[in-house]
């Protein structure tokens, strides 16, 4: 399962590196990955690879809340399916 | 791959423009639980809607997380009580109603609607029992809807059961007089009704549905809103064009929503009802829509014509998202629920009259409108035949949702909190129709109902 991980707040050292971190504990493989940075606000967007973890959705989900908490910018994790269905015919 | 902005489009619908899966409704057929004992058939119900529904709460909550978009309403649906009670042969079924409460409690949803009965050509012995005990039901009860059907294009309308519900709704008001009449905005009065409705207070599960199926109400009309800022000044086609490009991107979540909680909870999907249902926050507003479209206040001239266009495009839209669009599908046009419709209201640009107009082309019908709690029960009845009219001979679903508010008149405002919203009370024509309603009897089927 794919899963997009948004990143967006003010942009400070290590944020990316945080959130890496975690994934790479986690066993998730990023496939994408691009930023922009407007007006000291950073906007990033990851596609991940869920498929490898062992943990389940609602644990990588509250891991990714604590580093939420830790780096003061607001994470989302959602599978890729809703942007799909959206988007795609 | 998904690109960069496509993700940020879905995401600024849920997070700004109020996109949501108004509610996951999961309809469960009561029909094996028939007992010709009264307290054997609240045990048997009980037992079934509770097994049933046990995972719903939570796999929509996983849903939720999941797929980052709210769930608002998780809801059951149950065959009408009037007839899956009738072997009891009890006199009340106010301990039916009771018991869906407890029911709806335990399994932590938001409503069950479906204490019910279809009239559109006659009332059987337990369709009375059933009617009699809607005011006390709705009043001992917090989650319980209520609704009946008493007219279809193919039957005509049962002017007996029209006559009746003018009481019952004045009843159900006064019962619940201490609490804003809140028992009427639990119960609505049908012309050709559907089997598949997730939304309430209109819901229940039809006799020609499976033993339990999975239903999804999909809303957004501040995504809509959003959409039209982009095409001010355009001429209609690129208006038309815009409403149901979004229409069919809202369709597309409900439909993945709808097929993944199927899957999970074991239970075959049924229908996506795609319908613009507003909230009384602000951004949530179908009144707001007719605004961007070019009318100053919802209620001035063009209304109509914005909202035939607008709930037209909504079906469009929708119907090419899903292979199962059911339901009322189109936009509802409830005034104590949307805020921009309150304030049309307040400042009298909106009437009743305008409302009755506006419901021949909108997905119900007059909806959550507060009156005078002095209103004649004949006068309600006659409101309630007017709207069914419309229904009858349009081949539509029309809805009838009157508020009496006891102890208020026409200036004063009533307050029903959640998503029911508030509204200022509107006058309402105070010539008679006493002498009509009480004809009883029925009005016949129209003429287009001969197609065989």
């Amino acid at each position: 399962m794919k899963g997009i991980i948004t990143v967006l707040g003010k942009d400070k050292v290590g944020i990316i590196a945080k959130v890496c971190l975690f994934l790479s504990e986690n066993g998730i493989n990023i496939l994408d990955i691009s930023q922009t940075i407007v007006q000291g606000y950073l906007n990033m967007v990851m596609i991940v690879d869920l498929s490898g973890s062992k943990a389940p959705f609602d644990e990588i989900y509250a891991g990714l809340k604590k580093v939420e908490e830790e780096i003061g910018a607001q994470i989302l994790l959602q599978r890729e399916d809703i942007f799909d269905s959206m988007h795609r015919i | 791959m998904i690109s960069r902005s496509e993700i940020w489009e879905t995401n600024k619908m849920i997070q700004e423009e109020n996109l949501d899966v108004r509610t996951i409704t999961m309809g469960i057929n009561l029909m094996d639980c028939a007992d010709s004992d009264l307290s054997r058939f609240n045990e048997k119900i009980y037992e079934k809607i509770t097994t049933k529904a046990k995972d719903l709460v939570k796999v929509g909550q996983q849903l939720e997380k999941e797929f980052g978009i709210p769930i608002v309403n998780k809801r059951i649906s149950i065959t009408p009580i009037s007839i899956a009670a009738a072997g009891t042969k009890a006199d009340s079924y106010v301990s039916i109603a009771e018991t869906l409460d407890r029911a709806a409690k335990e399994v932590g949803v938001n409503f069950i609607g479906g204490f019910s009965a279809l009239v559109q050509k006659g009332a059987t012995p337990s369709d009375r029992v059933l009617i009699n005990s809607i005011p006390e039901a709705l009043a001992r009860t917090e989650l319980v809807c209520s609704s009946v059907n008493i007219g279809t294009s193919r039957n005509g309308l049962n002017m007996n059961a029209v006559g009746r519900m003018g009481e019952v709704v004045l009843e159900t008001a006064e019962k619940t007089a201490d609490r804003g009449s809140i028992g009427c905005a639990k119960l609505v009065i049908f012309c050709n009704a559907v089997e598949d409705n997730p939304f309430m207070a209109g819901a229940f599960h039809g006799v020609g549905e499976k033993d339990c199926v999975i239903n999804v109400g999909v809303s957004g009309p501040g995504v809509v809103k959003r959409a039209l800022e982009s095409c001010r000044g355009a001429d209609f086609e690129t208006l038309c064009e815009t409403i149901k490009r979004t229409a069919f991107k809202i369709t597309r979540v409900g439909q993945l929503v709808a097929q993944e909680a199927s899957k999970r909870l074991d239970v075959p999907f049924g229908i996506i009802d795609l319908s613009l249902a507003p909230t009384p926050a602000v951004g949530d507003s179908i009144a707001e829509i007719f605004q961007e479209m070019g009318l100053e206040q919802a209620g001035a001239p063009g209304t109509t014509a914005a909202l035939a266009l607008l709930n037209d495009n909504v079906k469009k839209g929708g119907v090419m998202a899903s292979s199962y669009v059911g339901g009322l599908s189109g936009a509802f046009i409830p005034v104590s629920e949307d805020n921009g419709m309150i304030q049309a209201a307040t400042m009298g640009a909106l009437t009743l009259e305008k409302l009755e107009a506006m419901t021949c082309v909108c997905s119900v019908g007059l909806d959550m409108i507060a009156i005078p709690g002095d209103t004649p029960a004949s006068t309600i009845s006659g409101i309630i035949a007017d709207e069914a009219a419309i229904g009858m001979v349009n081949n539509k679903t029309t809805a009838v949702r009157l508020v009496p508010v006891i102890g208020k008149g026409v200036g004063e405002t009533v307050e029903f909190g959640g998503l029911l919203g508030y509204a200022p009370i509107m006058p309402v024509n105070t010539f008679s129709c006493a002498d009509f309603i009480r004809r009883g009897g029925r009005v016949p089927a129209p003429i287009h109902s001969f197609k065989n």
